[in-house]
């Protein structure tokens, strides 16, 4: 009983879970696609991460600076934002425009409003839409994963979002010789942006997250399924071509590691499941019906938007909560 | 020389702290519209600003005459005819401008910053210090416009006043020239004209109502609300 009794304020029970842990983990979530794609793209892929990386971190200490804010450089945030921005980039991007995208991740998107867990849509998917507004050659280079992406003649080929788009009703027959095999698509040996090429790395890499319990599996799940669900009737049953729209694009890093960005997805399960929906079915619908290839990006972005109000209507009732009757209003005397 | 200050205070406030564009946010439309190169930015900046100054002058000459149940009409009429007048010489003497401009010009009778004058201050005020007032907004609209043109232009055309410039002519980021550009643009310099505003001792524009509003003090609607609540 020589214990003393320690009187302190709430919280009493604490998690050792920090922000500099939980990103810790997504980075190595992160590096077996990326090993991937420096082995599909060679060099030029790593060098354009660093410079990504370097380019966030670097705009998130001048920006912190500059509004005399305290320095949020250890929260590995502005690191993870880089990694993901160079993985939504074609390998073949100028270097400076990938500087230009981190530089509007981190001081528009992020910072403006406020720093980390304050940013209403996810700041590297936000650039990686800037650039493609921007710069629309550029940023549709895609060069074959395996050829040199530093020399000026690397083979570029239309990725196989495009080529599906060509397919009328999922009659992948007419497309098929201009589309890898389901392997290739698995390994990633196919033209994409630089970090979704490889969906097995980036599926370990999501499985990894989950079993460190970093996402939930609800955004994933309900994401990828709604994508699924939509092919299947879209393409009038044909297996292949849900495999084919699943393997394909950014579905994979979208689904794992930009949709359940913290900041910008619900905190309810119900309001996740409804975001999740969303995202898979404006991705569904861009790719089908829309003049785009690919609608990953978009759909996260307008489903980001849209969390406030989702959150809102989902809130849990508090144990015993029962709802106020309407009162008629009193006529004014 | 108290009149003397007082027409230059007119003019002054327009181009800063009652800015018609970045600090009473009116003209927003033709602003995003027509600021995607400096050209069309100054040319509906200047259009604009001779309807307002002669539409200005002729309210506040028939301020008395005018009938007030039935003035906004009429004052859209008088706007309307300068409307018409300059945008025949533009026809005449700039066709290219014109085609640049395209609805933009026509458009100029609705827009919210003549009127908006004319309803807060041309009809309530002589005719020199309405032309003077009406001088100051149409300068402080052209400099916000030209401001916002030259950044969209340089950045998202990669020139200046048509001319190209080198590096920037080759690598356009189209995102300026864009809607959403525009937003930006004009939300950044929208921020920068709040700080120099507060610099200057003036109060920030902000959003909580009629207080909120740089133009609050001699706002006629403001006043009257004032009036009622002490009466």
């Amino acid at each position: 009983m020589a214990k003393r009794l320690t009187v302190s304020a709430s919280p009493h029970v604490r998690s050792n879970e920090t922000t500099t842990g939980i990103m810790l983990d997504v980075i190595l979530a992160l590096v077996p696609a990326l090993v991937m794609s420096a082995i599909y793209f060679g060099t030029r892929a790593l060098v354009l991460t660093a410079v990504t990386v370097a380019s966030c971190v670097l705009s998130e200490f001048v920006c912190r600076k500059v509004m005399k804010r305290d320095n949020t450089l250890g929260d590995l945030s502005a690191v993870v934002t880089g990694i993901i921005l160079a993985f939504n980039l074609p390998a073949t991007l100028p270097l400076w425009m990938a500087a230009i995208g981190g530089i509007i991740a981190i001081v528009v998107v992020k910072q403006m409003f406020g720093g980390i867990g304050q940013n209403f849509v996810n700041p590297a998917m936000t650039a990686r839409i800037i650039l493609m507004v921007s710069f629309p050659t550029a940023m549709a280079n895609w060069v074959v994963s395996g050829s040199d992406a530093w020399s000026a003649d690397a083979i570029t080929a239309a990725t196989p979002m495009a080529t599906l788009a060509g397919a009328q009703g999922g009659n992948i027959a007419a497309v098929s010789d201009s589309l890898p095999s389901i392997a290739e698509m698995l390994l990633g040996r196919h033209g994409g942006s630089m970090g979704e090429v490889c969906s097995i790395a980036l599926i370990c890499g999501g499985f990894y997250l989950l079993l460190r319990k970093v996402i939930s599996p609800i955004i994933p799940f309900f994401f990828i399924g709604t994508v699924a669900v939509f092919m299947f009737f879209a393409g009038g049953g044909n297996i292949e071509f849900v495999i084919y729209q699943l393997l394909g694009g950014g579905l994979m890093l979208g689904a794992f590691f930009m949709a359940t960005d913290y900041a910008t997805s619900p905190i309810t399960k119900k309001g996740k499941i409804i975001f999740a929906i969303g995202c898979g079915l404006i991705t569904s619908v861009i790719r089908i019906y829309g003049s785009l290839p690919e609608g990953v990006s978009f759909s996260i972005i307008l489903m980001n938007i849209l969390v406030p109000h989702i959150e809102n209507l989902t809130l849990s009732k508090p144990f015993g909560f029962v709802k106020e009757k309407k009162q008629k209003k009193e006529v004014e005397a | 020389m108290a009149e003397k200050k007082g027409i230059v205070k007119e003019f002054s406030k327009g181009l800063v702290a009652e800015n018609p564009v970045l600090r009473l946010v009116l003209g927003t439309c033709p602003t995003l519209a027509t600021t995607t190169s400096v050209e069309s930015a100054v040319g509906m900046g200047l259009a604009a600003s001779v309807v307002l100054v002669c539409s200005n002058m002729a309210i506040s000459a028939l301020r008395k005459v005018i009938p007030d149940k039935v003035r906004i009409p009429a004052y859209i009429v008088i706007i309307a005819s300068f409307v018409t007048i300059v945008q025949m010489a533009v026809k005449a003497f700039l066709p290219a401008l014109d085609e640049q401009l395209g609805v933009y010009l026509p458009l100029i009778v609705v827009n919210c910053i003549i009127l908006g004058r004319a309803e807060a201050f041309a009809s309530k005020n002589p005719v020199l210090a309405s032309a003077v007032d009406g001088l100051g907004m149409g300068v402080g609209f052209t400099v916000a416009l030209f401001i916002m043109g030259a950044v969209r232009e340089i950045l998202g055309a990669g020139s200046f006043y048509g001319i190209s410039i080198p590096f920037l002519a080759e690598n356009p980021m189209l995102v300026f020239i864009l809607p959403p550009g525009g937003f930006f643009v004009y939300g950044i310099i929208m921020a920068a004209a709040n700080r120099l505003a507060e610099s200057k001792g003036k109060p920030r524009a902000e959003l909580r109502g009629c207080e909120g509003c740089p133009m609050a003090q001699n706002c006629a609607l403001n006043n009257n609300k004032k009036e009622e609540a002490s009466a």
